[in-house]
């Protein structure tokens, strides 16, 4: 790969030089993007896979019918929420890699909430178990945010640590105090009461917080935009050293934004409790908080950009259910382009940074 | 009793924190040449699936552990190729060094979910036989526990007695420096995470080959994560991460002690206990004292957004 | 005359708008102690980062021992011989000295043999004056250790030119002795010794040939023998030869006092402040003179309300304002003008009209901070703009994509546009060109006969003479002179400034 870089550079340089600063970037990216499936392709060819067929399955198991469609929006609703958990937090320079254990913890909290208000009516209990999601979620989150604003731990660490507990914690109340009597074989907990399940858009499994996913994408934009705090966001981003001396405080933005960002997170898990499963299962997340990190830095933390990357690996996410079944591929599979993809953004990112 | 219970999480210690220790060791040389892996889980991965498949295919324990170590450092290189060459975010592209390790390691384990091994034996000591039984477990470990120590020594004394060493911490310290007194940065952290990704290598065979003998997706469970984080509590010091590692190990085998003993306490509050006492141990001990925090290490953490 | 060391001809350096050096030839004999003397921004140390390949030339020659050679890096320089100490250390500070020093060996076995290097660190220690601890952590040393351990690099690298750049300014005045006797040592040794300063006593002290530059080009060439105080120092300042505004209101009689220091001293990182006394009215200008690094910025970051008090009062009109926050002070009225706007003032990532509104966000927001009012901000930003005679920029333009000089027309127009009634101006000038310089000036002169209180921190002597009401001299976080600039010289301050009396 490094000889193909160095060789590219050589004899096609001054051509490719004289081309117009747009066009010279998308070739960049398609380049590395066409890197990254060509990768992948030869990886499918020598585990004996048809490639062509791999992705034909995954279009056409995800693009080709108004169900797959709606299957890729079930996705996308978590992806989005977790995006933004990753992104709103990456504008003042936070990496949290905690999302997934802030779903899980979201989903806890909302679970709780659901069993515990059983009596409710649902234009109550929903509002509530999506509160307390968001809230233990956004707590347990701005507890890394404060560690880092105290300078006592990077945050990288205590939300990565935290995810391995977040799970335990599930694990531990649906194998334990939480386990439904009545379904023996599976550890999950009681099933919640019909107020508390999510209305689902039309027949599909998709819910009303497809609503909450469009809305938190156009919010975190038009807060970031318009308000005076996004103003103060960005410039803390784009300069913490200018920021400080313009008056804004910093350290308030690391807790806050980290709270928000586990909130949402903890959003994601309470619909995914309430709209899918309507009880808490250890399959609450498929790897729903990573896929958010992968798409928050695919879309650079912009925040148009995330659903349409969040799409992309909705795809990609239901494709690698479907390549299971069809092709035999683990999920991880599906993981891997991820992740190679990734790859290529951030290596043609830094090359747009270079060459400006 | 008591005893038994104490040998039993000292054994247990060894054989747990080992992997968790030869990963932290890597990533004392990484961080030392100035670079923040996040994506010793992915290479650990590949490292103990590769092993995996290695040993299962030549039924040689001893190829599989020089194949998890080949393995580890390809992949580590991938990362070079990213922080070093491109100078992408270190920890964004750690992670995606990550899932790209979860990704290629079920597929090299694929086939080899449920097959059996006979993986690493343990390294019989004469007169082991002769001591009771759960003092002989104490001392029957693998090979890879008894390399430890001498591992630990050896790279403490690569990177403070020879020429390299003091390159590559030149290079971590301050890059700018380390260039102006005539030397190769990047070459210098490529050899560094070379040396890295064979160690996450190893430190993944050891957990497919003795710990379990079984490859399972995502095995790791973590490990790479708290090999970081010991990185951090032992100060950059590779000896003192054989004590993070043990702390870890400890934790994990004095959980699955306590389930043996049939301790009515659920497992999944047992299992909580390594991640819980490494965060706890990380924010009393880890605050970094002057000069122990690789200077090159301040623009990776000090906050990133692109 | 024997060969010289080190020969520099016809030497010419352009930074964007300035001319750092101007065609200057100099010379450095074995054996002799050089100094090279002028103001700051004189040109010196450019002259001597050339020669040592730190900065590419844009003309001239390098000679070594009667033979051109071609410098490109650093590490040209030192394999021709040349070292060169630079006022920041590039020690690395975790490591032990003599870790530090074995990165410069030439030739350093692949396990080193820690005592031979040991021994050669305490021979050459021994033979030059520089002793030093091997085992010690560089980073505990004093300053004055941590150059000796500088020198000791150049040494085992093979130098035989030592530059040292204003090597006397980190060190305390009995280490300067020591320093000097050091200087007499290599000499003795044969080497040729570059002293770059702009203290006129110590070049009186330890220099056997003086050449002093002046904006850019030699101003002239002396030996040590013939040089006076007097001599120099017309040589150093000469007389005012550039257009500095003079035009100026009267100031305010019995003006209110804005902003009142009294006894502060300072916390936080960099150099602390101690007992600094201050008085600043409305439609003054008080100009803090002091070599770099005295205590200037901090001074101005203790102002804005970013650096901790940690003993002592801040008024500001007359309230306590010893404990603000930046927004607080800002919002008081207090602005700031920074000598590096894309660094210290700006987001380059934002467009001008955000980098506008976010040093006063509350002033523009809308319900509660919902909205920004981007109507009121342009309108304010072209009313600045205007305000100071200057053409308002697109708003949409990106702040990274202003050239320096009008980044920092944007910070002047941002920051005094909004009439404050203090102004906290640091090294606003540096770096500009000469017309954008003389351009600043006159605004800051108008902010002063519209009321507000300036306080102007400069390197440029002639600046602060045309611009001050009041003069203080600021060394090692201390106020050591104050005077009205028409009851003092250039000359009198500028002894005070480099430690005379």
């Amino acid at each position: 790969m490094a000889h193909a870089i160095a060789a590219s550079r050589s004899p096609w340089v001054s051509s490719y030089q004289r081309l117009p600063a747009g066009v010279r970037e998308t070739l960049r990216w398609l380049g590395w993007l066409a890197v990254a499936l060509a990768i992948y392709t030869l990886l499918l060819l020598a585990y004996g896979r048809d490639p062509i067929q791999a992705y034909s399955d995954i279009l056409s198991s995800t693009l080709g019918s108004s169900y797959g469609i709606s299957e890729v929006l079930v996705k996308m609703i978590p992806i989005v929420l977790c995006g933004l958990a990753v992104a709103i937090p990456a504008r003042v320079g936070l990496v949290n890699v905690g999302a997934e254990g802030q779903l899980f913890i979201g989903a806890l909290a909302a679970t709780w909430g659901a069993l515990t208000f059983a009596s409710l009516p649902a234009w109550l209990l929903l509002p509530i178990s999506a509160a307390l999601g968001f809230v233990a979620a956004g707590a347990w989150a701005g507890v890394c945010g404060l560690l880092r604003a105290r300078g006592w731990l990077n945050e990288v660490f205590s939300t990565m640590l935290l995810n391995y507990l977040a799970v335990l914690v599930v694990d531990y109340l649906i194998f334990g105090p939480w386990r439904d009597p009545t379904s023996s074989n599976y550890p999950q907990s009681r099933l919640f009461p019909s107020a508390g399940w999510l209305p689902t858009i039309g027949d599909t499994r998709v819910t009303v917080f497809l609503f909450v996913a469009v809305a938190g994408v156009a919010l975190f934009a038009l807060v970031l935009a318009y308000t005076r705090w996004g103003l103060e966001i960005r410039a803390v981003g784009g300069n913490p050293e200018a920021a400080r001396r313009n008056g804004v405080s910093i350290t308030r933005y690391l807790v806050i934004l980290m709270i928000v960002g586990g909130g949402l997170a903890g959003l994601a898990g309470m619909g995914e409790v309430a709209g899918l499963h309507h009880r808490l299962n250890p399959g609450v997340s498929s790897y729903y908080g990573y896929t958010g990190f992968l798409v928050s830095w695919l879309a650079g933390h912009r925040p148009v950009l995330i659903p349409v990357m969040a799409f992309v690996m909705a795809v990609l996410a239901s494709g690698g259910d479907i390549l299971q079944i069809t092709q035999g591929l683990p999920y991880a599979a599906v993981t891997l382009l991820m992740a190679l993809i990734l790859f290529v953004v951030l290596a043609a990112r830094a090359a747009g940074a270079k060459a400006q | 009793m008591t005893t038994v219970i104490v040998l039993g999480v000292i054994a247990g210690a060894l054989a747990s924190g080992v992997s968790v220790f030869y990963a932290a060791l890597g990533e004392v040389v990484g961080q030392r040449a100035g670079i923040v892996n996040l994506g010793i889980e992915g290479v650990m991965l590949v490292g103990a699936s590769t092993s995996f498949a290695v040993t299962a295919i030549t039924g040689s324990a001893m190829l599989g552990l020089l194949a998890g170590a080949a393995a580890g450092i390809a992949f580590n290189l991938i990362l070079g190729l990213l922080v070093i060459t491109r100078r992408t975010n270190q920890l964004a592209s750690g992670l995606a060094l990550w899932f790209l390790g979860t990704g290629a390691s079920t597929l090299i384990g694929l086939s080899y979910t449920g097959t059996h091994i006979d993986g690493l034996g343990e390294v019989r000591l004469p007169g082991s036989s002769l001591l009771p039984a759960a003092w002989a477990r104490v001392i029957d470990q693998d090979i890879l526990v008894y390399l430890a120590l001498p591992a630990a020594l050896a790279v403490t004394w690569l990177l403070w007695r020879t020429r390299w060493g003091l390159h590559l911490r030149a290079v971590g310290e301050d890059r700018m420096a380390a260039f102006a007194a005539g030397l190769n940065p990047a070459w210098l952290q490529y050899q560094a995470l070379a040396l890295a990704g064979a160690l996450y290598g190893l430190g993944g065979a050891q957990l497919a080959l003795a710990y379990t003998k079984t490859w399972q997706e995502g095995m790791t469970a973590g490990r790479g994560f708290v090999a970081v984080v010991i990185v951090i509590f032992a100060l950059w010091r590779p000896l003192r991460t054989i004590v993070g590692a043990l702390l870890f190990g400890g934790a994990v085998a004095f959980g699955l002690q306590l389930q043996v003993r049939g301790l009515p306490v659920s497992p999944f509050l047992l299992d909580m206990l390594p991640y819980l006492l490494t965060l706890l141990v990380v924010l009393v001990f880890g605050r970094p004292k002057a000069f122990a925090v690789p200077m090159g290490l301040r623009e990776v953490f000090g906050g990133t957004s692109k | 005359m024997t060969e010289p060391k080190l020969s520099l001809k016809q030497i010419t350096k352009q930074f964007p708008g300035v001319l750092a050096n101007d065609r200057v030839n100099f010379e450095a004999f074995g054996g002799e102690v050089h100094a090279l003397l002028g103001e700051n921004g004189a040109g010196k140390s450019t002259l001597m980062k050339v020669a040592y390949g730190y900065y590419p030339k844009d003309g001239g020659e390098i000679w070594i021992e009667g033979r051109q050679v071609q410098i490109a890096s650093p590490a040209d320089a030192r394999r021709a011989g040349i070292g060169m100490v630079f006022q920041d250390f590039t020690l690395i500070p975790a490591f032990s000295v003599a870790e530090n020093i074995s990165l410069y060996l030439p030739h350093l076995d692949a396990i080193p043999d820690a005592g031979a290097i040991k021994k050669e660190i305490t021979d050459r220690g021994k033979a030059f004056g520089l002793e030093v601890d091997p085992q010690a952590i560089a980073g505990t040393l004093a300053a004055g250790q941590q150059q000796k351990v500088e020198i000791l690099k150049l040494l085992v690298a093979g130098a035989k030119v030592l530059i040292f750049d204003e090597p006397t300014s980190v060190l305390p005045p009995h280490e300067i002795e020591s320093l000097f006797e050091v200087f007499g040592r290599l000499k003795e040794a044969g080497f040729a010794v570059v002293f770059i300063t702009h203290k006129l006593h110590e070049v009186l002290q330890c220099a056997d040939r003086i050449t002093v530059m002046r904006r850019g080009a030699v101003t002239g060439s002396i030996s040590g023998k013939d040089a006076t105080e007097d001599r120099l120092l017309r040589m150093m300042f000469g007389s005012p030869t550039h257009e500095t505004p003079t035009a100026r209101a009267a100031a305010i009689p019995h003006a209110e006092v804005a902003l009142k220091l009294e006894k502060v001293g300072s916390g936080g990182a960099g150099l602390p402040l101690k007992e600094v006394d201050l008085e600043l009215s409305a439609g003054q200008i008080v100009g803090v003179a002091g070599v770099s690094g005295n205590g200037q910025r901090e001074l101005g970051d203790v102002v804005l309300g970013l650096l901790p008090i940690i003993s002592g009062h801040k008024w500001l009109f007359g309230e306590d304002a010893t404990h603000w926050s930046v927004a607080r002070m800002r919002a008081a009225g207090v602005a700031y003008v920074p000598e590096n706007p894309a660094y210290m003032a700006v987001a380059p990532g934002l467009t001008l009209a955000e980098n506008f509104a976010v040093a006063s966000p509350r002033a523009y927001q809308r319900a509660g901070g919902l909205g920004v009012d981007w109507d009121q901000v342009r309108t304010d930003m072209a009313a600045a703009y205007r305000s100071l005679e200057l053409e308002p920029p697109d708003t949409k333009l990106h702040a990274g994509s202003l050239s320096g000089g009008n980044l920092q027309r944007f910070s002047l127009a941002r920051e005094l546009g909004r009439k404050p009634r203090v102004v906290v101006a640091v090294y606003p000038t540096r770096g500009l060109d000469a017309r954008t310089a003389v351009h600043a000036q006159n605004l800051l002169l108008s902010a002063r006969s519209a009321g507000s209180a300036i306080l102007l921190m400069s390197q440029d002597l002639d600046e602060l003479f045309s611009l001050s009401d009041e003069l203080l001299v600021i060394r090692s976080g201390r106020v050591v002179g104050r005077s009205r600039p028409q009851e003092t010289t250039e000359i009198d301050v500028g002894r005070l400034m480099t430690g005379g009396e």
